[in-house]
């Protein structure tokens, strides 16, 4: 199975039974997804060993934003949470094809329409993996594992959040997501980080995250355009088998090997396009919002460090208008020990960040190399065959 | 070099081009031999068949090429298929027969089309191809020579290919389609010399549809041979202007005007068809059309996909290496920066993949298509020599009418008068009839041919097509071997 990007989270060994939790199952609704979560473990707080819960989207997002707002892992990078499920493009594509059934022969229209299911079908597989991804990095994260609401989300068996508000919780959303990009722009533009490795290692992060953002949509793109082109092998396909069937004698057979040798190409141009979206376009995507984890990481250790020095600001008033010095003496201690803290922590992350990347491109990079040596080898080979066959036949 | 086949016997199914099914140059070697011993040649080559003791030189009888009532073209003999004891008006032409089928498979005819020129400037600008061409035959004053032509000097020459062939019921190939949009571009484009980059695309088409017209012109067996083709090949002078193939002159204007009467006959006009033939023909060839028509616009549909391709993945390639240059890490960035060098090759490699699909596919395909319309046109020649035959036929029966009328009323001035009317519409209608049969027997005669020469190209363009394909994806390969170290590299 393509399971984009199994990361690993802190050194953690890769046999590792304290907490191993996967989808084993997942189902289409109309307009929603189930995922069944399954899990296995050792460890003591959970009633059994091994069980199973139902979960929805809006359930992962519930579990991202908890970790994200607990002051116990600012310093950490939290896994990016998994896009929504998004059956839009392929309903849409399939509608059209239904609307379009009278303009094309049936054997066009079967064709197409296995196509699109099996687009479908690698859409559904996909937001699966992205689900199970960002799961496996909680549990596999020695700090992340402990934390209460990953086990209640694990073995809760009833809902866990009330359904979604709908619009007024998308807004809130919206509007925390809006207050976060000024945040930053206010941090960045204000403070004169202490220290000069973080400001350029935002600023390369930021710039890192857009292009990737960029290459992501240009390659989605791309990939898109290639199955087009792949399915517009149908069409010729039929026609030329068309041709055959209308013109007997010395060119039937001929035009029926052609047209076999079309439909088996682009079953190969198909396989090349969904290749290198699975391989380069989904790492692109994965990292795209694993650096925007990375700088919210850094965003908030700058909020520590705008703490800091306004408490060593009302430790200076205090000791001038000699008031409260003890308390300030005690909030510019903690301020500075979290800032201290948070900061060695984001070191660290940020090797992290770097090692996994490294790791994920470089598996991506190969596997996306080698499909397409052997996708173009396939090719090379059928077309070479039907050559030689044609040739006979002249 | 022997000649591949048996010789035939004089005169019976003698392709003088050639096999349209041997490869694609039509012709394997050149010789060059003086027509004498061509003609001891061919007598001694032959096996004991053919006599020319039988042909009768002299012979009066006329070639299916007399009297056709609308306008005699003239023009040279047919080929020699069908045209067991039919013989060529003078000595001259019958030697020039025997030396071009006496070759048969040697001979060979090259054309191409190169070095598109500009010529002058503003509205008044044109192109100017060079026309090449190598030959070993001997109705050309020279084995190689090359000549300049514009495209107007082409259009010019399908007008009078076809005024003369035409109505005898042959198959003109179609002259290539002007194009008001790419003309205008090159025409007001700044560049003055050599090929103008912007116009690239429509130029290029433009020179290889020429070629190719001049290359499926060449092809007939009668045409080759034909006067205004040879000098349009060989003269070195610049042809006369022929204006009347400009869009908005009289004569274009004329044109669209006796086009739409034709179509309008086409449509109107039923046949009372004696021959099945005919029909399923056409019928086939209707159903032909139609598919090739679909095709084409689905190969169409495929270039622009590829083209488009192209396009983003020249976006791709621009992202990698952007991303190249903000990774810090030192591994990562060489890979990312040699994926952005695979990804402009495997852009380049589209454009080309691209350029297979219109070139060896969209553009042929698209020529069958006029083609066809040319096969069409044969069978409306034929169509409107019987409405000719038909309305003489009419006309005999009305002048004997008017003779028997006379007779009973007692005119025997008018009497005379009427006979002699009646004979010449007796004479009308043999004449009709008789060109009825000719042009039948000719158009089966093209139309075989014609599906010779279809089955091949068509075999030879899909072999062309995918062994194209198969270089693209040994490039492909080549490409992304080259990378994979480059990603193994990462550390």
């Amino acid at each position: 199975t393509d399971k984009a990007n199994q990361e690993e989270g802190n050194n953690v060994p890769l046999i590792d039974n304290t907490l191993i939790v996967d989808i084993s199952d997942a189902l289409s609704e109309k307009d929603k997804v189930k995922f069944t979560v399954h899990t296995r473990t050792t460890m003591k707080n959970f009633q059994k060993s091994e069980f199973l819960v139902v979960r929805q989207h809006e359930e992962f997002i519930w579990l991202h934003d908890r970790y994200e707002e607990d002051p116990k892992y600012a310093g950490y990078i939290i896994p990016p949470p998994p896009p929504r499920p998004n059956f839009d493009a392929s309903r849409e594509k399939l509608q059209r094809l239904g609307e379009g059934e009278g303009t094309m022969t049936k054997e066009e229209f079967t064709k197409m329409k296995q196509e699109l299911e099996a687009e479908y079908l690698a859409t559904f597989k996909k937001t699966v993996a992205m689900h199970e991804v960002f799961l496996t990095r909680l549990a596999s994260h020695s700090v992340f594992r402990e934390d209460s609401h990953l086990h209640v989300f694990l073995e809760y068996d009833q809902d866990l959040c009330a359904r979604p508000k709908g619009k007024l919780q998308q807004l809130g959303g919206l509007v925390k997501s809006l207050g976060n990009t000024t945040d930053q722009y206010y941090l960045n533009a204000t403070v004169r980080d202490v220290n000069d490795f973080f400001e350029q290692q935002m600023n390369s992060l930021t710039e890192y995250h857009n292009q990737l953002k960029e290459a992501t949509s240009r390659t989605d793109k791309m990939t898109e355009k290639h199955k087009e082109l792949a399915d517009s092998f149908i069409k010729i396909s039929g026609g030329i088998l068309q041709l055959a069937n209308n013109d007997p004698g010395p060119l039937d057979k001929f035009l029926a090997k052609v047209s076999d040798t079309f439909e088996r190409a682009r079953k190969i141009e198909s396989r090349v396009a969904s290749d290198q979206d699975l391989k380069l376009a989904d790492t692109l995507r994965y990292y795209m919002r694993d650096s925007q984890a990375a700088r919210a990481l850094l965003v908030r250790r700058l909020k520590c460090l705008v703490n800091y020095e306004n408490a060593n600001r009302t430790l200076e008033k205090a000791r001038h208008k000699n008031k409260d010095i003890h308390a300030a003496e005690a909030a510019q201690s903690q301020a500075c020990e979290q800032f201290e803290a948070i900061s060695a922590q984001a070191k660290e992350e940020l090797l992290d960040f770097k090692t996994r990347r490294l790791h994920a491109f470089r598996k991506s990079l190969i596997e996306l190399a080698e499909l397409e040596i052997k996708h173009a080898r396939t090719q090379q080979d059928l077309l070479k065959k039907s050559v030689q066959n044609l040739r006979e036949l002249l | 070099m022997a000649d591949p086949v048996e010789p035939p016997p004089l005169f019976e199914n003698v392709d003088i081009l050639g096999d349209c099914a041997n490869d694609e140059d039509l012709f394997v070697s050149a010789r060059q031999e003086p027509p004498e011993s061509y003609c001891a040649d061919f007598h001694d080559g032959i096996d004991g068949d053919a006599d020319l003791s039988n042909l009768s030189l002299e012979e009066d009888r006329k070639t299916e090429m007399e009297n056709v009532p609308i306008n005699n073209g003239g023009g040279l003999p047919d080929t020699m298929e069908h045209v067991k004891r039919q013989v060529a008006r003078s000595p001259e032409i019958m030697l020039l027969i025997l030396q071009v089928e006496a070759a048969g498979g040697e001979q060979f005819l090259e054309i191409s089309i190169t070095e598109p020129q500009k010529v002058g400037e503003g509205m008044s600008a044109y192109m100017a191809y060079r026309v090449k061409t190598k030959t070993n035959m001997p109705i050309f004053k020279k084995r190689e020579f090359s000549v300049t032509r514009r495209f107007s000097d082409f259009l010019g020459l399908h007008d009078k290919l076809s005024e003369k062939y035409l109505k005898v019921g042959r198959i003109i190939p179609p002259a290539p389609e002007k194009s008001v949009i790419g003309m205008t571009k090159i025409k007001i484009s700044s560049q003055s010399e050599g090929t103008p980059t912007n116009g690239n695309d429509f130029v290029e088409r433009r020179r290889a549809s020429l070629e190719r017209y001049l290359k499926r012109t060449a092809q007939h067996p009668v045409l080759v041979l034909d006067p205004d083709f040879r000098e349009f090949l060989e003269s070195d002078v610049e042809l006369p202007k022929a204006t009347s193939t400009s869009a908005l002159s009289s004569a274009g204007v004329m044109r669209l005007f006796n086009k739409v009467g034709e179509t309008v006959n086409k449509i109107t006009y039923k046949m009372d068809e004696t021959d099945p033939w005919f029909e399923d023909r056409l019928t086939h060839i209707e159903a032909l059309e139609t598919q090739l028509r679909k095709l084409h616009a689905n190969v169409e549909a495929m270039v622009s996909y590829r083209k488009e391709l192209s396009h983003l993945t020249n976006g791709v390639s621009r992202s990698a290496a952007m991303l190249s240059a903000c990774e810090d890490h030192n591994s990562l960035s060489m890979a990312l920066s040699h994926l952005a060098d695979t990804e402009e090759k495997v852009e380049a490699l589209h454009l080309e993949q691209a350029n297979t699909d219109f070139f060896i596919l969209c553009e042929i395909l698209k020529d069958y298509l006029g083609l066809l319309g040319s096969v069409r046109d044969a069978f409306h020649e034929r169509t409107k020599l019987f409405q000719h035959w038909q309305h003489s036929q009419q006309m005999l029966a009305k002048k004997r009418e008017a003779k028997a009328k006379m007779e009973l009323t007692n005119r025997a001035d008018k009497v005379d008068q009427a006979g002699a009317e009646v004979i010449e519409w007796e004479a009308k209608v043999e004449r009709g009839q008789e060109n009825f049969d000719k042009i039948s027997k000719m158009i089966k005669m093209e139309v075989e041919r014609f599906e010779k020469c279809r089955v091949h190209d068509f075999k030879m363009m899909f072999i062309r097509y995918l062994e194209n394909h198969l270089n693209h994806q040994a490039q492909l390969v080549k490409y992304w071997e080259a990378f994979l170290p480059q990603a193994k590299a990462i550390a």
